[in-house]
């Protein structure tokens, strides 16, 4: 077990520097110049500066030491500079990190609660109307293109209705409350600014309800079918011998055992959460590093887009790494070889 | 002659397929009502020309109207008919998820095959290139990689074959492992067969089942990629009726919510129907991962 963690933790600096790898390949395949970025278009046609620039950045060396200067770099956490917005990618991407983070946390919150919930639901009423409108309600978030359903969502709530705010973290002309952890709620609720804190909510809600309706589709399915099969078990039988009523064998019996699927399904949610949180960012102008990867990828700003990429991959594999080891720590019957 | 492989010797003879029309019959309703709409969509792709619709790249009505009897989906912001456009961009999004299935299947199913057929090197390079492949998000990836190639719908279908061939390799390799220790294949090669004709004839046989569901599955989520691309400008381009693309008009006009609607719940039929049909042949080839 433990053996099996360490094992995990040696590959992964292997597999990061796969990452980069890649990552220098694509850079070096792009059909954006990277000169076009650096120098004024009236100075291109000079070839003293040209020259100057390419030497400053490196551009003038061959292949392989560029590879290697390329590595260094992202070693030391220098992403490159954004052809588009001319400034540090890793400073852009620091500065959006907790727009996005703060919208993934609460949609894992509601996709988790609502898995959860309807989970439950399904198999206490296995076969009843009340399962299949449960499942039918999770099977339609994770099938739902989300940048449809974002668009529509808002139109109903926001437009028609105007139960939620529009777009955006906060109501335009409205100051950030003083910067702490970068989430804008906890920010607000630290400052002791009810009303902010309350508008911070409110643009939050749609988006994380909808980012998170697209994996409660996958958490119901595994506690669903985990409840079912736990109330088949000998201790199910037990339990209801010796008198329990059947909702103290569901949450008390089958609930626990459930908790390890549903574990591991956490990590394979977490590509569906960051591939929505890409869309939903454009959708709701949600000023993360999705939409900030969206308008780069639209530029052809390659490396801020490899910045993201390199970013996102970093947490991929934490995230699949952790859940992993939580997974071999919750069921010591799991021999990992 | 009457042939036992030994996976299912000593159990009693399983009736051999008695044809399409007997599979039919024992799918689960759901799969075979995602049956019917896939083919639905397929039917559209082939004849859509043909039907009485509107030219969904002219000017038939005024701008923006809304649903109405003449136009079913009303009129978007250049006065074309939604309808006709959500139909015809099945063209675009259904043979493109088909590409690019079959290119990932192939790809992967061949480099998964050699890597657990023939172990050693070429296995760990294989593999290793699996593990990096899926280290990425599979959306940034798609999009790091259409936005070096630059948009299209080719340079796009590229970038998502890149995001799914690993899948099949691990899928195909983990099959021919478990395979290759089946006595008929000892027999086999105790009887002189080359290693070639080991893989061929009596391993790849028996390896289908778990790549073909799961193809099935990753067609609605390939339509849903593909879509995602278009809608972020790395996909098609206008003034193509792609699906995403469509959407990505449709949320610049947002008080007509119409023109998004149609090409919305079009996406959302195609994953629906994938993953019922999915479950079904799951359900009935491949038990034990069920």
């Amino acid at each position: 077990m433990l053996a099996y963690i360490v094992r995990r933790l040696i590959a992964i600096p292997f597999l990061l520097l796969g990452v980069a790898s890649v990552s220098f390949v694509l850079a070096q395949m792009t059909k954006g110049d990277p000169l076009a970025a650096l120098v004024p278009e009236r100075m291109m046609s000079n070839p003293e500066i040209v020259n100057a620039v390419k030497a400053e950045w490196g551009l003038d060396q061959p292949l392989p030491l560029r590879y290697v200067t390329y590595i260094g770099n992202l070693l030391q956490g220098d992403l490159g500079t954004s052809f588009t917005t001319r400034r540090p990618v890793s400073t852009d991407i620091a500065e959006r990190l907790p727009a996005t983070l703060e919208l993934v946390i609460a949609a894992m919150i509601i996709g988790t609660a609502l898995g959860l919930s309807l989970g439950l639901l399904s198999a206490r009423f296995r076969g009843t109307a009340t399962d299949g409108l449960a499942r039918v309600f999770a099977l339609i978030g994770s099938s739902l293109p989300i940048f449809w359903s974002g668009l529509i969502l808002l139109y109903i709530f926001s437009v028609r209705f105007s139960i939620v705010p529009g777009t955006g973290r906060l109501p335009p002309r409205v100051t950030p409350p003083p910067d702490v952890t970068g989430f804008y709620t906890i920010d607000a609720l630290i400052a002791g600014d009810l009303p902010l804190f309350t508008q911070a909510l409110a643009h939050l809600a749609l988006p994380a309800f909808v980012l998170g309706w697209a994996v409660t589709g996958i958490i119901t399915r595994i506690v669903r079918s985990s409840l079912i099969e736990g109330l088949s078990q000998d201790y199910a039988r037990t339990a209801r011998a010796k008198g329990a009523p059947e909702r103290r064998v569901l949450i008390g019996h089958a609930l626990p055992n459930a908790m390890i699927p549903l574990l591991t399904i956490l990590g394979f949610t977490f590509a569906y959460l960051i591939t929505g949180a890409v869309l939903t960012e454009a959708i709701f102008a949600w000023p993360g590093i999705g939409s900030y990867a969206v308008r780069a990828a639209a530029s052809l700003d390659y490396p801020a887009i490899g910045g993201v990429t390199i970013v996102g991959s970093v947490a991929f594999l934490l995230a699949n790494l952790l859940t992993d080891i939580a997974y071999a720590w919750a069921n010591p019957r799991i021999k990992v070889h | 002659m009457a042939m036992t492989s030994p996976d299912t010797a000593g159990l009693p003879p399983r009736r051999r397929f008695a044809g399409s029309r007997d599979l039919w019959r024992r799918l689960p309703v759901t799969a075979k009502i995602g049956a019917l709409m896939l083919l639905f969509w397929v039917l559209t792709v082939l004849t859509v020309s043909l039907w009485p619709l509107a030219d969904p790249l002219a000017m038939v009505g005024r701008r923006l109207q809304p649903p109405s009897g003449e136009h079913w989906l009303g009129t978007d912001a250049l006065g074309r008919d939604v309808f006709a456009r959500t139909m015809y961009g099945a063209i675009w999004s259904i043979p493109i998820a088909f590409v690019v299935v079959a290119c990932a299947v192939v790809i992967g199913s061949t480099l998964g095959a050699l890597a657990g057929f023939f172990g050693g090197w070429n296995d760990s390079i294989i593999m290793r290139l699996v593990d990096v492949t899926v280290s990425f998000p599979p959306i940034l990836l798609a999009m790091a990689v259409a936005a070096v190639l630059g948009p299209g719908l080719a340079n796009a279908s590229i970038a998502m074959v890149i995001v799914w061939w690993p899948i099949y390799a691990r899928l195909m390799r983990a099959q021919v492992l478990e395979k290759r220790e089946n006595e008929h294949v000892e027999a086999a090669v105790a009887g002189g067969a080359g290693r070639l004709r080991v893989l061929g004839v009596h391993i790849l046989p028996l390896c289908w089942a778990p790549t073909l569901i799961n193809a099935t599955m990753d067609f609605g989520q390939v339509v849903l990629l593909a879509a995602s691309l278009s809608f972020i400008g790395l996909g098609a381009t206008p003034p193509s009726p792609e699906w995403g693309s469509m959407i990505s008009e449709g949320a610049t006009k947002f008080y007509s919510w119409w023109i998004a609607f149609g090409p919305g719940m079009a996406i959302l039929s195609v994953v629906l129907a994938t993953s019922f049909l999915g479950d079904g042949l799951r359900d009935l080839f491949d038990r034990r991962s069920a």
